[in-house]
């Protein structure tokens, strides 16, 4: 089985995110870098699937040359290839994007024939648009499912399953087939100093990227207000049981 | 929580592990009205202490951070917050071994079991060990694990329990006031506070604090990298916090400490990443801690490879956690403790490491308290003793970037720094580049140790100059210097001494002033000079000085290279602030050459006039201990007639840019006598050790008093000076210790080679292997150890108990951890060259 894995290098967040001067950027001084919790469930679920039934995971990117670094981060956790499409600015539109992964996708696959899966993240951690999948998808004209919270393939059927407010959908699609995965599919592996070691001997293979600029613009960002804290203290040590009381019976804990 | 007060007596800023513990002894020496503050959350405010490593390994070369250590040791079993699981020091290189044997000689002196190891049995305490890759290991069962954060968190509640601290945690420093020259209070985003004392103990941030008012706290947050690697099997299994001796692989700059079901594994291989105080995110913006950073992985791959290497089942442990940590560095590697010099009261207690965090917290109480230490004396460690040019960011970061990768490296006690060199020349300097000097590094400044053009001397004094056989004993000097010794002893020699500090105190209140400073009385005839102690409080050494009278109101302090930022200081800190008093620093003005042998009378007699006469330079017209101005050359310059290397000679002091005319008048006089220069490698150990003279920082600290030095005088002067009334007491009492000069008796290793002890704290023992240790606890080692050419021996100083301390009794040094047998050769400060110094006074 082969499968193809989309991520995205995204700042790691601190507590508070901080925002350049221009407004066009997360400040990154002292952030670290990862790919959104979603994409890591991806990785890691391919990594499962191929644990099964044998195969391999290629992890994609498109990004700035420093996302060779998360590429390397998802070798170290099972991937086997990895693939970046450099941009020289941080980001593109999600649709220049998907179109870039789309053609760059479909010239690997001329050369080395079909990803029997293709996995994206449910929505990337940074700008959150829920496009470059389905767009994607669409592109290369196969079917996809977003919000994966479970994915078995047997006999060239990706079984998917998710999760929605009525209870759960159960999805099934013939291969060649895309998937978004959900945080909370899997339990994603930490790396293993062995596997950062071999990750940092992959080739990483590039391919340069062509897209038109799509419809969407980053005008600014903005920091929302903060939440004003609504933690009371009721009070310390013994003393507090009698306030705890009074507000759990507020509460309709205690009757 | 109580409302933030307005004024306190102290108020400490910064809840790490020193700032806590500071807190508490504060309260346990009487301290009340305290107030503890920190910008971050409580119990982890969010610095170096609350992501350390927290592991102890007690040995060290260096004495005081080694009894700081022991101190801290101590104070976290006494409040049950140290876990004992040993630790292992691995080698991999030839070199280590040889290391080993040293730190087997220092664990014996500061009395820490510690044993050497085979792979095998380093194998069989730590059974997941490569053996195959290592050559041995030096095992201490005491070393442990510590609780810093709960060790903290124990000292402040209990100073708030004791009712004499509140504690603000999430209150940031804004400014700091300073009124007159002291500290007035302190500005937070919770209000302004009135303080008569603070106290900077904010770990990294320490610099930026302190710079709010004025003060200079040189140090650096630079990055150690960590990661947490885990589960593993045979860790969890040991269903322990730590069951396995930690491991540090000393060959590769890391260790490997269990921590419950994973393994630490952190380095100091890597390269040495700085960041400004300033650069530091806040609480606010940090993913984990504004002291654990993301970790820079190219820079720690490395170090992983050898990991595994050492311990295969690393490799296959998940990443849980890597960081790069902030800890503090400084440009010499020791914290950097006590008043700042720029503000009276603000205190500094920072540069500290949680393994003698508190035991520094306890030395700097007692500093507060008492005026000076009691635990060690802080001489290294003191925020003092740095110089402007060491104080810069600029001299910070090479240093550091220097010595970073040397926190596990195998530094000799005479290694030389690298970076930060020609900072400040003397006049002589193209004098003695000509002659070939090997120049060392003195605080900046560059001395000649020896020189090439003295290598032909080497040939004439073949029999005291013959090449060491070990390279540890060999490295940084050079046969020459014994040579030099000689020939200076037979002649006449010319010595460098621009590196000295003058201080000029002129006024009506001059003399009364440096009474009060001075153990010996300084209210001599004009043209006449002192040699005297400078105590602290508690009648221990605090300086160690001469002083010339150059007229009524006028008095010049003569002090060395390596004292100077702190003499500077004690003098400040002491000056009366009624204007009777001038007090110049006169180090960058003046040059001074010593010229020293039988032959020195001789060859100034040529060149030294009165204006317009013959001056007589006899020791009749001109004794011992006498000052002169007159002209060299035409050149007016100030003669001492003293000496450090018991040579009949003086000290000459010119102004700065006469330096080399006067150098080449005396080189020029002395040919006739084939006058040579010489280096310190005469002056500060083999001219001084024949001499049994002491020297600050080595013989003279401040856990010893002159009488145990051997320096107390007949009489003791009526005017009061500081220490007076524990001198008195000391003069009373029968010492239990005094220093004394031994003599190698045979310095033949069991290999067969001769050996040098360099003098780093080698352990006297009795002749059955015990240590020595007088009533106050202190040990008996080497303070300095050196050759004597000119009678043929090696000899080494160390204070004795007085049962030992007798001329011919025969004990043990310990070197390289092979014992040798000494004698005591002269008790107290007789010299064994020379003993009634008839040379100097002839």
């Amino acid at each position: 089985m082969k499968i193809l894995v989309c991520v995205k290098r995204v700042p790691a967040p601190g507590a508070r995110i901080n925002i350049t001067a221009d407004g066009q950027q997360v400040d990154t001084a002292f952030l670290g870098f990862t790919v959104s919790p979603h994409e890591e469930c991806a990785v890691e679920q391919a990594v499962q699937l191929v644990e099964k039934h044998g195969g391999e995971v290629t992890v994609l990117t498109l990004g700035p040359a420093e996302a060779q670094e998360q590429l390397r981060t998802a070798v170290s956790t099972g991937a086997v290839k990895a693939v970046l499409v450099p941009i020289d600015v941080d980001d593109w539109d999600p649709q220049r994007t998907a179109q870039a992964i789309a053609t760059v996708i479909s010239g690997l696959e001329l050369a080395n024939g079909k990803y029997d899966l293709i996995l994206f993240g449910n929505e990337s951690a940074d700008s959150c648009g829920y496009q470059v999948g389905i767009r994607t998808a669409l592109k290369l004209d196969r079917p996809i499912v977003n919000g994966a919270k479970g994915l078995e393939v047997e006999n060239g059927v990706a079984t998917v399953r998710r999760e929605s407010d009525a209870g759960v959908e159960i999805y099934k699609l013939k291969t060649p087939a895309c998937v978004g995965v959900k945080e909370g599919i899997n339990l994603p592996r930490y790396p293993t100093m062995k596997g950062r070691l071999a990750s940092k001997k992959v080739e990483i293979t590039q391919s340069t990227p062509l897209g038109d600029v799509g419809g969407l613009k980053l005008i600014t960002l903005r920091r929302p207000p903060e939440r004003a804290s609504n933690t009371k203290i009721l009070g310390t040590g013994p003393e507090a049981a009698s306030a705890v009381v009074d507000l759990l019976e507020e509460l309709g804990v205690f009757k | 929580m109580s409302e933030f007060p307005t004024r306190a007596k102290c108020v400490v800023i910064g809840a790490g592990i020193v700032g806590n513990c500071l807190v508490g002894h504060l309260a346990k020496l009487g301290w009340t009205d305290m107030v503890q503050i920190d910008k971050g959350p409580l119990p982890n405010p969010g610095g170096s202490t609350g992501h350390a490593s927290n592991f102890i390994f007690p040995t060290d070369h260096n004495k005081e951070m080694a009894l700081l250590t022991l101190a801290s040791q101590k104070q976290y079993i006494e409040m049950g917050m140290n876990n004992t699981c040993g630790g292992i020091e691995v080698a991999r290189k030839p070199e280590r071994l040889e290391e080993f044997n040293r730190r087997m000689t220092s664990a014996k002196s500061w009395g820490i079991d510690s044993k050497l190891l085979t792979p095998a049995q380093v194998k069989e305490l730590v059974p997941f060990i490569n053996e195959k890759i290592i050559l041995g290991g030096f095992y201490t069962p005491s070393v442990s694990c510590v609780d810093s954060l709960q060790t903290g968190t124990l000292m402040r509640e209990g100073a708030v329990k004791s009712g004499n601290l509140n504690v603000f945690a999430n209150t940031e420093v804004l400014d700091l006031e300073v009124e007159d020259g002291a500290i007035k209070a302190v500005i937070t985003n919770k209000g302004r506070i009135e303080a008569e004392y603070v106290v900077v103990a904010c770990g990294v941030w320490s610099p930026r604090i302190a710079q709010m008012a004025g003060a200079n706290i040189p140090l650096t947050p630079a990055v150690h990298q960590m990661a947490d690697v885990g589960p593993i099997d045979i860790l969890q299994k040991s269903n322990a916090e730590v069951a396995y001796p930690i491991v540090r692989d000393m060959d590769t700059f890391c260790y490997e400490r269990q921590t419950a079901g994973s393994m630490e594994v952190g380095s100091y291989a890597h390269r040495a990443i700085f960041m400004h105080p300033n650069e530091i995110p806040s609480n606010e913006a940090s993913a984990l801690s504004p002291t654990e950073l993301p970790l820079t992985q190219d820079d720690f791959d490395p170090q992983m490879e050898q990991a595994i290497e050492l311990m295969e089942m690393l490799g296959d442990a998940e990443i849980k956690y890597a960081i790069n940590g902030l800890l503090s560095l400084t440009p010499d590697a020791m914290p950097v403790l006590g008043e700042t010099v720029e503000v009276r009261n603000l205190w500094s207690a920072a540069a500290v490491w949680i393994k003698e965090g508190p035991g520094i917290a306890q030395l700097v109480a007692e500093w507060m308290t008492y005026g000076y230490p009691h635990l060690c004396d802080p001489h290294s460690s003191d925020i003092s003793r740095f110089y402007a040019h060491e104080k810069t960011e600029h001299h910070i970061y090479a240093r550091c970037d220097e010595h970073f990768n040397k926190t596990y490296g195998i530094v000799h006690p005479r290694e030389q720094w690298a970076s930060q060199r020609d900072m400040r020349r003397s006049p002589f300097y193209p004098r003695e580049e000509a002659a070939g000097a090997t120049f060392f590094d003195a605080r900046g400044w560059e001395r000649p140790q020896w020189f090439a053009s003295n290598e032909k001397l080497v040939k004439k004094f073949a029999a005291a100059c013959e090449p060491r056989e070990h390279e540890w004993d060999a490295r940084w000097w050079s046969p020459i210097t014994n040579a030099e010794h000689l020939q200076m002893r037979e002649s006449v020699g010319m010595v460098d001494l621009t590196a000295f500090n003058e201080f000029d105190f002129t006024g009506s209140g001059a003399m009364k002033f440096l009474q009060y400073m001075c153990v010996n009385n300084v209210d001599v005839e004009v043209g006449r000079s002192v040699y005297t102690p400078l105590l602290t409080p508690g009648g221990g050494f605090r300086g160690d000085l001469t002083i010339m009278r150059l007229a009524v109101d006028h008095f010049r302090v003569i002090t060395g290279a390596f004292d100077g930022g702190r003499d500077n200081y004690w003098f400040n800190r002491h000056m009366p602030t009624d204007g009777s008093v001038v007090f110049t620093d006169m180090s960058s003005a003046l040059c001074t050459i010593g010229v020293w042998g039988p032959n020195a009378e001789k060859t100034m007699s040529k060149i030294v006039t009165g204006d317009h006469k013959p001056f007589d330079v006899s020791q009749k017209n001109f004794p011992y201990g006498a000052v002169r101005n007159v002209l060299i050359g035409g050149v007016p310059c100030t003669m001492f007639r003293i000496s450090y290397v018991g040579e009949n000679g003086w000290e000459i002091y010119t102004k700065m840019e006469h330096g080399l005319r006067i150098w080449d008048s005396i080189a020029a006089a002395g040919k006739e006598f084939e006058v040579i220069p010489v280096g310190m490698g005469v002056y500060a150990v083999t001219g001084r050790i024949e001499k049994g003279y002491r020297l600050m920082g080595a013989e003279l600290e401040s856990e010893y008093n002159p009488v145990e030095a051997g320096l107390a005088r007949a009489k003791v002067k009526s005017a009061d000076f500081i220490g007076k009334a524990e001198y008195l007491k000391a003069r009373e009492e029968k010492p239990c210790a005094v220093m004394c000069t031994l003599e190698m008796i045979d310095n033949t290793s069991k290999s067969g080679i001769k050996r040098f002890p360099t003098g780093g704290n080698e352990p006297i023992l009795t002749k059955t292997g015990e240590r020595i240790v007088d009533t106050k606890g202190r040990v008996s080692r080497v303070t300095t150890a050196g050759a004597a050419p000119s009678l043929g021996k090696y000899l080494l100083l160390a204070y004795l108990t007085p049962e030992h301390a007798v001329e011919g009794n025969e004990l043990r040094v310990m070197y390289m951890n092979e014992l040798y047998p000494v004698r005591v050769a002269r008790v107290g400060s007789q010299p064994v060259f020379d003993p009634t110094d008839s040379r100097m006074k002839s």
